[in-house]
């Protein structure tokens, strides 16, 4: 499968097709945004297994429950807010209380929903998620990462929460490397302080890790793809390694992976921390390049927090 | 014995161990609980494929009760079909109790589904009736909602989207006892017309008495002889149904229950 130069939702939709000849009690359930998720392409070679109750979330979540609780292998597919806040109580209780195990996904996480603006940013939606007992919250990188952690998140005994970008991406990971649910991937080794980022962030990391080199300073890049449960142990190590860390997300710096690193950090190993990310507010219309820019999520914006850190780290020494 | 004094016998057991139920207790669920026990008595006792001894078959008929809260009437009926001991009946809402208020199919034997808030279980039993569709399976789901439940949302998008799957796996009942936390449900938010309701959402509708057993099961019947439709049976019920110090009183949803007061009521019940 070709993993690069293409949508991330072409790719995603050729993995729901290659495993629903190994697992023929896949089934997806969507909520009237197949032509925009393109499972479409799924509908055509599966018809019978595709169904679509049209715009209704809630029982969009509840057929799924339903569906699984007679053993079908389910996902859900629509945009991240309606994903999550709008069908909040019944992902809470007859998905993840009920201990169903529905495989959901969000798509253009964060900033991404660009032109959809303000009302289509789900910028809570991790926040949401991650505070669910038995909920998993994973966000691939690239094509590779999604195909590498295709079949775990089939297998895994639980619910998961797939924050998914519908199109292009950066492709980060090299074919043939090996990603686990709940690890972190190491991308870069550095001294001086480490960048844990997720999903559109990563390649703005390794932006900023060029950058900082060139001003002397070594900046190793951790991805965190599965942000829970997260890998604490990754995180306590690179804490011990480099004495500082920032954190780089697409979402509100409120109950995302900033927080979730920050939890991790003060309960085990506290160093100075800087958390890259949207500064508790709403989004609003606009392309990528212009919202990562007005919320501060660009590589300058990562190496000024890279910068706060390790000046923080002096203080305290 | 015919076939209805036996029904209205178990029935009347079930309503006696309710009331034990919460008594034991002291506060519950009794007039939500109370008002569905015909329509459960007839599910368990004369129409439902299952086997306690087996609750876990594959092919058996399912049961969810979308109104969570009248759990205890369904802890009353699959403890004395024998899918655990009687005596757990008095563990309701206990601490590390297998019978929660509302009910949850990880804690409970025999309970298909877990519910509570309202709305949620009956778009479940559309989507477990589905699989169902999709398998070619031969059993149904049955669902009981309320008639408050029945301002829920998503009672409607479920309703919508199995009336144009044509899902006949789906046989449902309305507990329309007319009654809701806060009074009256037509002086709060009124459900009805409820079968034109229905209807119009392309469901094959039935009203009868939903305290009449054989009324029950001849409804249940037509429902079964109606391809192509999910049915929904409206079932005028009486909150708290059989319990004199309840009967018709919004104020049982839920409510203290002494000992005594189950006592009496049990009395007049036999």
């Amino acid at each position: 499968m070709e993993l690069k130069n293409r949508q991330l939702r072409d790719i995603y939709v050729d993995l729901l097709l290659q495993y629903a000849e190994e697992y023929p009690n896949l089934v997806i359930v969507e909520a009237d945004l197949m032509k925009a998720a393109k499972t479409t392409t799924f509908y055509e070679k599966h018809p019978e297994k595709a169904i679509n109750v049209g715009v209704a979330e809630a029982n969009m979540i509840g057929v799924a429950a339903g569906l699984t609780n007679m053993g079908k292998l389910v996902f859900t597919h629509t945009f991240t807010p309606f994903a999550t806040r709008r069908a909040f109580d019944q992902v809470t209780l007859s998905v993840a209380y009920a201990k169903l195990n529905v495989k959901m996904v969000g798509s253009d996480p964060g900033i991404m929903a660009q032109l959809n603006g303000g009302t289509h940013m789900s910028l809570e939606d991790v926040a949401l998620m991650r505070s669910l007992p038995t909920m998993t919250v994973f966000e691939p990188v690239d094509g590779v990462q999604l195909a590498g952690m295709f079949k775990q998140i089939i297998d895994h005994d639980g619910p998961v929460y797939i924050r998914l970008l519908r199109q292009e991406f950066d492709p980060i990971f090299e074919e043939g490397q090996t990603f686990e649910l709940g690890k972190a991937s190491p991308i870069k080794e550095g001294t001086d302080v480490t960048i844990i980022a997720s999903g559109i962030m990563v390649q703005e990391a390794l932006d900023a890790h060029k950058m900082l080199a060139e001003q002397g300073i070594s900046a190793g890049v951790i991805n965190i793809h599965t942000i829970k449960p997260i890998d604490a142990h990754a995180i306590i190590e690179a804490a011990k390694k480099t004495g500082a860390i920032v954190t780089a997300e697409n979402h509100n710096i409120i109950n995302g992976l900033g927080s979730a690193v920050a939890e991790v950090l003060s309960e085990n190993f506290p160093v100075p921390l800087k958390r890259v990310g949207i500064k508790d507010h709403f989004g609003e219309v606009g392309k990528k390049d212009f919202l990562m820019e007005k919320y501060g999520l660009k590589a300058v914006d990562i190496v000024a927090a890279v910068k706060a850190a390790i000046a923080l780290k002096q203080e305290v020494k | 014995m015919d076939k209805r004094q036996l029904l209205e016998q178990h029935a009347k057991t079930i309503r006696c161990h309710t009331l034990d139920t919460i008594a034991h207790l002291g506060v519950g669920h009794i007039g939500g609980s109370l008002s569905i026990v015909d329509i459960l008595t007839v599910l368990y006792y004369d129409q439902m494929h299952v086997d306690p001894k087996n609750p876990k078959m594959p092919n058996r008929d399912r049961f969810v009760l979308s109104k969570g809260h009248g759990g205890p009437a369904v802890y009353a009926t699959l403890a004395l079909k024998g899918y655990f001991p009687m005596a757990l009946l008095e563990t309701l809402n206990q601490s590390n109790t297998n019978l929660p208020s509302h009910t949850d199919m990880n804690k409970t034997v025999g309970v298909d589904m877990t519910t509570g808030s309202l709305g949620q279980g009956f778009s479940a039993a559309v989507g477990m009736a589905l699989a169902a569709q999709l398998d070619h399976a031969p059993f149904k789901v049955y669902a009981i909602i309320g008639d408050g439940e029945s301002q829920e949302g998503q009672i409607w998008e479920a309703a919508m989207f199995a009336g144009n799957r044509k899902l006949d796996h789906i046989i449902a009942f309305t507990d329309y006892n007319k009654m809701q936390i806060d009074g009256e449900v037509k002086d709060i938010n009124d459900v009805s017309p409820l079968d034109k309701k229905w209807e119009a959402f392309n469901w094959h509708v039935q009203v009868i008495d939903g305290h009449d057993v054989m009324a029950i099961i001849d409804a249940i019947e037509n429902a079964k002889a109606t391809p192509g439709k999910p049915s929904m049976i409206i079932c005028n019920t009486i909150k708290g149904k059989g319990a004199d110090f309840c009967e018709g009183d919004p104020g049982s949803h839920n409510m203290p229950v002494t000992k005594e007061m189950a006592s009496k009521a049990k009395e007049r019940l036999v």
